[in-house]
Parts: structure tokens; C-alpha cells; sequence
């Protein structure tokens, strides 16, 4: 190899560095191969107690004996799908204000509000949510908001401000940078001959950026989305405080419910034995879900990078 | 369409009229012949005093022009001296660079492209661009580029659709090339393909004047000859003005030539000598005109 | 002959569709503004409060007047600074070696696991923390939260690292090379110099981020409202984000205005490293050009 074919040649000290530096770069396939690993080791206990069956039980009850993860990751997906819905058009806006309509200075400012959106704590968020958020909703949007759509499973029962709902704004809130950075980026990258193209068929700004910008940066917008989608999943903090913790397959956004990385934050501390390992399980589960969507996220996005460029091709 | 003139009439005017020549004034002179009894061309366009900035960099000064309906008018000039400035601001493309700005005035169909109730959307609609590099929308089909335009306007039969999508297919000299593909992407074309699909898209919107900045310099000489083919046939229709760096494509397919010049570095760019193209390429006025046409510098 | 004043038929509605969306995307962008604003605002109204003496001198008291959050700062400084010695070094090494030697499939993975381990939520970092050191070594300790947090700043470190390294142009490393220096020499003499403002904003942005968070430190240090222990590597620890978790849900109201004074002093420190980080390599870019 070259690492000893550059030793034997005498540049001993430049393949020293460069074989240490390959040491660094192994660490990090060791990290993700070591979580993995004890992902694995450590919730032996609750995989080979509960089989595949966990997957599909919804009972969670560990004095009964009783460990289903179904109702955790229906809590993780609806959140972090309702989080999306609402963060995605928003964020996208954004992205969209800032790279077709903000002068530079409002651009730079804006920008940087983002990042600081980004920068806040989990916990905080937590904190701000339960305390100024969900009393807010509970005066101001959930009245009207029932008294249109009350009738609907998905907007009856109580509103007790700890609930799924407010979760998933607060969780919304948290992504927007997410999507709302990577979308920037992805538009920006659209060539500005596609725009010019387009504004000089007489179209307005709008049509411009639905016909010719937004199609051309479709799959990075959705990359950006679905990279939002993984973050929305796997936020433990802002959620642990907010949701309610209720492991149950609730129907209405009103009711308090559990996500995967909620459960986890809010029972370990007092778990041990089996319930330790079966929270591990859900880490498990957790990153498994992660993983794919983060995946999902760059291969969309890296078919970008493949898209042709309309460019000239002769 | 009965302004029409033929080229014969248009180059005896040239040589007949004996003028003084200045710079600044030239095509005030110009626009001047219809008054001094020659017989009366109507102009599509007349730009009058246009100078042009970006910031506080002024890139093009005190323009004057005069552009006739039905006619090729090529403008040439060295790199940088502000020929693609200037036709952006026939309809309004600088618009999209920020700090951009224009000062005296584009009269198109006598109204003041720059007075403060019109939309730059209407203009563009009436004048057409066709850019340097091709564009063509990389998510849509052959087809649907071509009617990119149209569709803004609102729903139309698919019949008439399909007859536009032809009709200009034809006059930008490409149906027979792709006419079993139409549902194609727009990208999947060759270089030469392309521009001509984006000059197809341009009349499919049936403006009054189309603009070309070097439509052909990113392409090799068949295509070009195919474009220059097309624009023989758009004269009949349209009012074209051309900016190229091909003196024998000017000096070919062209009624009226400008020459846009900077003396000294820094200045902003300006309209040296504008006129009839045989006159401009035969016998100039201005000693740069001819140094640049004869291929002297530039 | 139609003309460009007025609005044709047909034309009113594109252009309304256009003022709509146009609006729209001014609330998105007020949308942004709206929660940041109102977070700070409201933190600070909050916290205000809680910011006495004992605040930064006290324990926290469960009952009476909530106390203060020492052993939370002290932690936060302590577990915050072992992730940054431990996890600068190894990322940064990362990131020159993705950067100098990273242009082949090993590379290629090394990048894509980076990526993706940003995307790893944190308590499962925490977990592979508990799994590796508090399981091992018996017990909740400083270090054990360290190391969670180091993993979580590699990644970022790296990418970052590899970025900005690239940007450094090839004429500056030939202009070494061809002096007869060393490859290795040039990285780190030349190079790395040339990107260390980038370099200390990744590092700081992940230092920010790192600060902030709770997750994995449940699972690693626990938390505790004694002092912190002495012996990093063994007995429970506190962060001031771990307080204000476990103070911020206790039913007395003083102790959740202790939480919300931390929650003040943690935004204060996140948001001005943050804002340090930006500083510092605005300051880099406008002297580069
Ligand atoms: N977006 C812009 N911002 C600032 N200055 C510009 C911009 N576009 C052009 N300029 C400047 O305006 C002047 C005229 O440029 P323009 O592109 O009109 O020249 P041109 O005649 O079309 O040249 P070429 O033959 O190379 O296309 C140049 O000095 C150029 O640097
Ligand atoms: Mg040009």
C-alpha cells in the first residue's frame, strides 16, 4: 500500500501525518460502527424478550409487564410529519423571500436570524413552550380553531396545553432553520439564466419562481424538507417537556402522547432491568428511523447534483 | 405592416443622405430622416438619451437609436463597452441586478417604456430576449418550453396549442429535428438545438421585437447558419436587434448596424455611429467604426 | 396593437396572484422573526428575575426560594471545555485528512458517515456514551457526559474543517511545496494558519451547540443539585442545561424561576458564541479579500 511504499521511499514524516490522519478519519467510521454496536449490545435484554412483536404492540404498562414501542413511534411520526407540514411551506417561504425578493442588508440580517433560531436550546425551546406557548394557544388559536373544526376527531377533547399539538409547533419552530438554510442554499444554486429565461416571457416574479425556479431546485427543496423530517424525529429536549409523555395512539392533536427520544429522556432515570433495555430498544428504533430519512434526505439531494444544468451539451 | 420598406429603398436612403457626423447626436439624426422628407419608416423603438448605471458605475452614456419596424439591427462594439447593457434595457432585464438603474427613455409603440404606471411584465411580453448561453427549462418537454410563455396567459385549446408549438417551431428552423421528440426534455437537445428552442419559445409569445445577445457565439458554424437561416424569415414579422461579435454575421443578415465604442478606459460606453448597415461596413464616418470593422482592433 | 398601460384582461389576476405571494413570502420571513423575538423577550423577562447573588453562588433548593445554579455553571464550564479538548483535535484531524488525503472511496465514506452522525439525534449519542463509559466504569460521571458531547462536535468539526481547507487555494500550498517544504509541514504551518479563522468558527458553532444540550447528559451524567463531584470520572454532575430541565418542571414557582435565570444565562452564552463565531470569520473574509 502507499503508506509503506511512501516509508520505504524516505518521505517518512509526510506518510507518518498522512497515515494519522487516516487514523482520524478511521475514528469517525469507528463512532458510527460504536454507537451501532451498543445500540445493539445494550438492548439485547428487550430484544430477545419481546421479539419483532414490540413493533406492533401498542401496550406499554412495564408494571403489567406489558412493552409495546408502536404508540412511541406513531408519536414520532405524527409529530414530526405535522412539525413538517407546517415548517416546510414556511421555511421554503423563507428561502424563497430571501433569494428572490430581500435586498443584500435585509438578506445578511435575516440570515442570521435564522442562525440564531437555529442556535436557541433544545430545553429552551421546552421551557418557552410550555410556559408562554401553550397558554397562548389555549387562549387564542385553539377556541376558533375548535369552533370551526371541533367536530373533527383531530381537533375535539380538552386542550390542556402539554399536548401533542403544541408540540409539533414548538418542534415546527425548531426545524424551520433547517429547512428554511438548506432550501436558501439550494435556490441560490438555481442559474440565473433559468429566472431570466422565464421573467423575459413576460412572466410576473411568482410565475418566474413556480415555473422556473422552483421546478429546477425541486429535489433539493425536498432534500431540505426531508432533512427537516429527521431533525423533527429525533428532537428529544423541547418535546420531553412539552408532549405530555402519555404512551397511547391518540386520535386529537389535543391529546398528550410520547415520542421515541421522549421516552427515553423522561423514564430513564428511573429505569433499570428490563425497562432500561427496552428504552435502549427504542434508541434503537429511533436511530434506525433517523438513519433512513437522513439518507433518504442526501440521496435526494445529491441527485441534484446529477440533474442536468441545462447546459449546452454539443 | 404597410411601413414595410425594402432593403433597396432603405440603403439608397443611407447613401443619399450626406450628414455631419457626432457622436452624441448621431441617431437623433436619424430618427431626424423621417422628418426630412425621406419616406417615413415607423419606428418601434426609439431610445432617447439612455445612459445606464450599476451603483454609481455609469456603463453607458447619452444613447440615442431609432429602431424600425421590421428590421435587423446588429450592434457590435469591443467587449465590455456596454452593447448587451444596453439592449437589457429595452425591456427592462437589468432589472433583476440590483442597483441597476436607467436614466432617459425607451419609447416603444409611443409609450414610455419607463414611465411609472407601466409593468416590466407587459414589456417583456412585447419585447422578447433571447440570451448568449441557451436556457432552456431543464423540467419541461420540448413542447412545453416552447409554450412556456403562452401558458401564462391562461388555459388554450390543445389544438391551437399544438399549431403555435409548430408554427414557431418552424420559423426557428428546428421542427424537422425534433418533431418526434416534442415530449422530450428541453436539455436533451444539442447546444445549436437549444438556442434555437429558446428563439421558438420567444415567438411563441408573438412579440413585437426580439432581442439577441450573441445567440450564436457558444455555437459551432452549422448551427449558426441555421439561426441565421430562422432570423431571415423573423424579419418578416418581428423587429430584431441583435448584439454580435460576427462582423460577416452582421454585415450578412443586418439593416442597420451600431457601433458601440469607450474612447478611454473607465468611460462609460456609448453609441459611436449608427446606420445602415452597407454604409456602416462600406463606408463609415468615424475612423474607430472602421478600424473595428475591417478587423483592425476590437 | 396592444399597450403595456393598463391591465388587459386576464393579466389582473397574475398580477394579484403575484402581490399574494409576494405577501406570503413577507410573512414567512416575519415568521422567523416573530418566535426568535418572542423566545428572547420572554427568557429574558423571566430570567431577569432570578439573577441575585445566589443565583450564581447558591445550590438549588427544591423548597423555599429556589436557590441558585453554581454547580450547574461550574459543569457547564467543566463538561463543555472536556468536550472541546477531546472532540477538537480528532475532528479538525478529521477534517485536514477528508480535506488532504480524503479524494478516494475511504474518504468518500468518512464524509458520508459525518454527515450522517449530524444527523444522529443526540440521545443516541447519549446512549452509546451510557453503553460505553457509565456501563463500564459503573457509574454517572463529568467525563462520560463529555465524551457524548465530543461525539456530537466531531462531526460538525470535520465538516466544517474539510470546507474550509478547501477553499484555501492550491498556488498557496505550491508556493510551500516548491520551497522545498514538506507536505505535512505545509498543512500545518501554511494551511491550516490560512483556514484557522473558519476553523475556530466551526469550532465555536459546535461548542454552541454542544452547550445547549440536555439529552445526552441525562444519560450520562444524570444531574444533581449538590455540588458537582470533584472526580471527573466519577459521581453525578449538573449543567445549566440539565437544570433547567429537571427545575423548570418542579411545581414551585421559585424553583421554575431559578430555570428560567438559567435558561437566561444559557441563551446569553449559546447566542454569543454564536454571534463571536460570525464575527470572527466576517472579520477573516472582508481581510481576505
Ligand atoms: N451586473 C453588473 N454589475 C456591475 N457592472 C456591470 C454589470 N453588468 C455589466 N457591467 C459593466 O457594464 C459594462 C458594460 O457591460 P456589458 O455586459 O453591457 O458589455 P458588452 O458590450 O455586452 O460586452 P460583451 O461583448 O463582453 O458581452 C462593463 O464595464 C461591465 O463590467
Ligand atoms: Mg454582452
Amino acid at each position: 500500500m502507499g503508506f509503506f511504499k511512501g516509508l520505504r521511499r524516505g518521505h517518512t514524516t509526510d506518510t507518518v501525518f498522512a497515515g494519522v490522519a487516516l487514523l482520524f478519519g478511521l475514528f469517525i467510521v469507528l463512532i458510527m460502527g460504536g454507537i451501532i454496536y451498543q445500540l445493539w449490545l445494550q438492548s439485547s435484554v428487550a430484544r430477545q424478550e419481546f421479539g419483532w412483536g414490540v413493533l406492533t404492540s401498542s401496550e406499554y404498562n412495564p408494571g403489567a409487564e406489558e412493552y409495546g414501542a408502536l404508540s412511541f413511534i406513531y408519536g414520532t411520526l405524527v409529530t414530526a410529519a405535522l412539525a413538517i407540514l407546517i415548517a416546510g411551506p414556511i421555511g421554503v417561504g423563507i428561502a424563497a423571500y430571501l433569494v428572490e425578493i430581500a435586498p443584500e442588508r435585509v438578506n445578511r440580517v435575516l440570515g442570521f436570524i435564522v442562525e440564531l433560531l437555529a442556535a436557541v436550546p433544545s430545553i429552551v425551546y421546552g421551557l418557552w413552550g410550555f410556559f408562554a406557548l401553550a397558554p397562548f394557544l389555549r387562549d387564542y388559536v385553539v377556541p376558533p380553531l375548535q369552533g370551526v373544526l371541533g367536530w373533527t376527531p383531530l381537533f375535539s377533547g380538552t386542550f390542556f396545553g402539554a399536548t401533542v399539538f403544541t408540540a409539533s409547533i414548538v418542534l415546527a419552530i425548531m426545524i424551520l432553520p433547517t429547512v428554511a438554510a438548506v432550501s436558501r442554499d439550494v435556490l441560490r444554486a438555481v442559474p440565473r439564466d433559468q429566472r431570466e429565461g422565464m421573467l423575459a416571457l413576460g412572466a410576473t416574479r411568482w410565475e418566474t419562481f413556480q415555473r422556473a425556479v422552483l421546478p429546477y431546485a425541486m429535489n433539493g427543496v425536498l432534500g431540505a424538507v426531508i432533512l427537516g423530517l429527521g431533525r423533527a424525529a429525533g428532537e428529544t429536549m423541547a418535546v420531553t417537556f412539552i408532549i405530555g409523555n402519555k404512551p397511547e395512539l391518540f386520535t386529537s392533536l389535543f391529546a398528550q402522547g410520547a415520542t421515541l427520544a421522549s421516552q427515553i429522556a423522561g423514564q430513564f432515570p428511573e429505569a433499570g432491568g428490563v425497562t432500561l433495555s427496552f428504552l435502549i430498544l427504542l434508541g434503537l428504533i429511533l436511530f434506525v428511523i433517523t438513519i433512513l430519512i437522513n439518507i433518504c434526505a442526501r440521496l435526494v439531494v445529491r441527485l441534484v447534483s446529477r440533474v442536468p444544468k441545462g447546459g449546452v451539451r454539443a | 405592416m404597410t411601413m414595410k420598406r425594402t432593403e433597396e429603398t432603405m440603403r439608397e436612403e443611407g447613401r443619399s443622405g450626406d450628414r455631419e457626423h457626432r457622436p452624441n447626436t448621431r441617431t437623433t439624426e436619424v430618427a431626424g430622416r423621417s422628418s426630412g422628407g425621406v419616406k417615413s419608416a415607423e419606428p418601434v423603438v426609439t431610445v432617447e438619451n439612455l445612459s445606464m448605471y450599476y451603483g454609481s458605475f455609469k456603463a453607458l452614456q447619452d444613447v440615442n437609436m431609432r429602431i424600425d419596424r421590421n428590421s435587423v439591427t446588429a450592434l457590435i462594439g469591443p467587449s465590455g463597452c456596454g452593447k448587451s447593457t444596453f439592449i437589457r434595457s429595452i425591456n427592462r432585464m437589468h432589472e433583476i441586478v440590483p442597483k441597476a438603474r436607467v436614466e432617459g427613455k425607451v419609447i416603444l409603440d409611443g409609450e414610455d417604456v419607463y414611465a411609472p404606471d407601466v409593468d416590466p411584465v407587459r414589456v417583456r411580453r412585447k419585447v422578447g430576449m433571447v440570451f448568449q448561453k441557451p436556457n432552456p427549462f431543464p423540467t419541461m418537454s420540448i413542447y412545453d418550453n416552447v409554450l412556456a410563455g403562452i401558458k401564462l396567459g391562461g388555459k388554450r385549446k390543445k389544438g391551437e396549442l399544438d399549431e403555435v408549438v409548430e408554427r414557431t417551431l418552424r420559423q426557428a428552423a428546428l421542427w424537422d429535428e425534433v418533431k418526434d421528440k416534442l415530449k422530450q426534455g428541453g436539455t436533451s437537445l444539442s447546444g445549436g438545438q437549444q438556442q434555437r428552442l429558446c428563439i421558438a419559445r420567444t415567438l411563441a409569445i408573438e412579440p413585437e421585437v426580439i432581442l439577441m445577445d450573441e445567440p450564436a457565439s457558444a455555437l459551432d458554424p452549422v448551427s449558426t447558419q441555421k439561426i441565421e437561416d430562422a432570423m431571415e424569415d423573423l424579419k418578416e414579422r418581428y423587429t430584431v436587434v441583435i448584439v454580435t461579435h460576427n462582423m460577416q454575421q452582421a454585415a450578412r443578415i443586418s439593416d442597420y448596424t451600431g457601433f458601440f465604442f469607450i474612447e478611454n478606459m473607465g468611460d462609460p460606453g456609448r453609441l459611436w455611429e449608427f446606420d445602415e448597415t452597407s454604409k456602416m461596413f462600406s463606408n463609415p464616418n468615424r475612423k474607430e467604426t472602421e478600424d473595428y470593422v475591417t478587423g483592425r482592433f476590437g | 396593437m396592444s399597450s403595456i398601460h393598463g391591465n388587459p384582461s386576464g393579466y389582473g389576476r397574475r398580477k394579484l396572484m403575484d402581490r399574494v405571494m409576494t405577501t406570503l413570502a413577507y410573512l414567512c420571513a416575519a415568521a422567523a422573526i416573530i418566535p426568535l423575538t418572542w423566545i428572547i423577550v420572554y427568557v429574558v423577562i423571566k430570567g431577569l428575575g432570578a439573577w441575585d447573588a445566589e443565583f450564581f453562588t447558591g445550590l438549588p433548593q427544591l423548597f423555599g426560594d429556589g436557590g441558585g445554579v453554581r454547580n450547574g455553571i461550574v459543569g457547564t464550564l467543566v463538561i463543555v471545555g472536556l468536550a472541546t479538548l477531546m472532540g477538537v483535535p480528532i475532528g479538525v484531524m478529521a477534517g485536514i485528512y477528508l480535506a488532504e488525503y480524503g479524494n478516494n472511496r475511504f474518504g468518500t465514506v468518512v464524509r458520508f458517515l459525518a454527515d450522517t452522525m449530524t444527523g444522529i439525534p443526540s440521545i443516541v449519542v447519549g446512549i452509546f456514551a451510557f453503553g460505553l463509559i457509565v456501563v463500564n466504569t459503573g457509574g454517572f460521571s463529568a467525563f462520560a457526559g463529555s465524551v457524548a458531547l465530543a461525539l456530537l462536535m466531531i462531526p460538525v468539526i470535520t465538516r466544517t474543517t474539510e470546507e474550509i481547507i478547501r477553499l484555501v487555494p492550491d498556488s498557496i500550498r505550491e508556493a510551500s511545496l516548491g520551497l522545498g517544504v514538506s507536505r505535512w509541514k505545509t498543512i500545518l504551518r501554511v494551511v491550516v494558519p490560512t483556514a484557522l479563522s473558519g476553523i475556530v468558527t466551526g469550532v465555536l458553532l459546535a461548542v454552541a451547540r454542544v452547550a445547549g444540550e440536555t439529552a445526552p447528559l441525562i444519560l450520562t451524567i444524570l444531574g444533581t443539585n449538590f455540588p458537582i463531584s470533584a472526580n471527573i470520572f466519577d459521581g453525578p454532575s449538573t449543567t445549566l442545561s440539565l437544570q433547567i430541565y429537571q427545575l423548570g418542571a418542579q411545581p414551585s414557582p421559585e424553583v421554575v424561576e431559578v430555570a428560567w435565570g438559567a435558561a437566561m444565562l444559557l441563551v446569553l452564552i449559546v447566542l454569543g458564541t454564536s454571534i463571536l463565531a460570525r464575527v470572527i470569520f466576517r472579520g477573516q473574509s472582508v481581510r481576505g479579500r
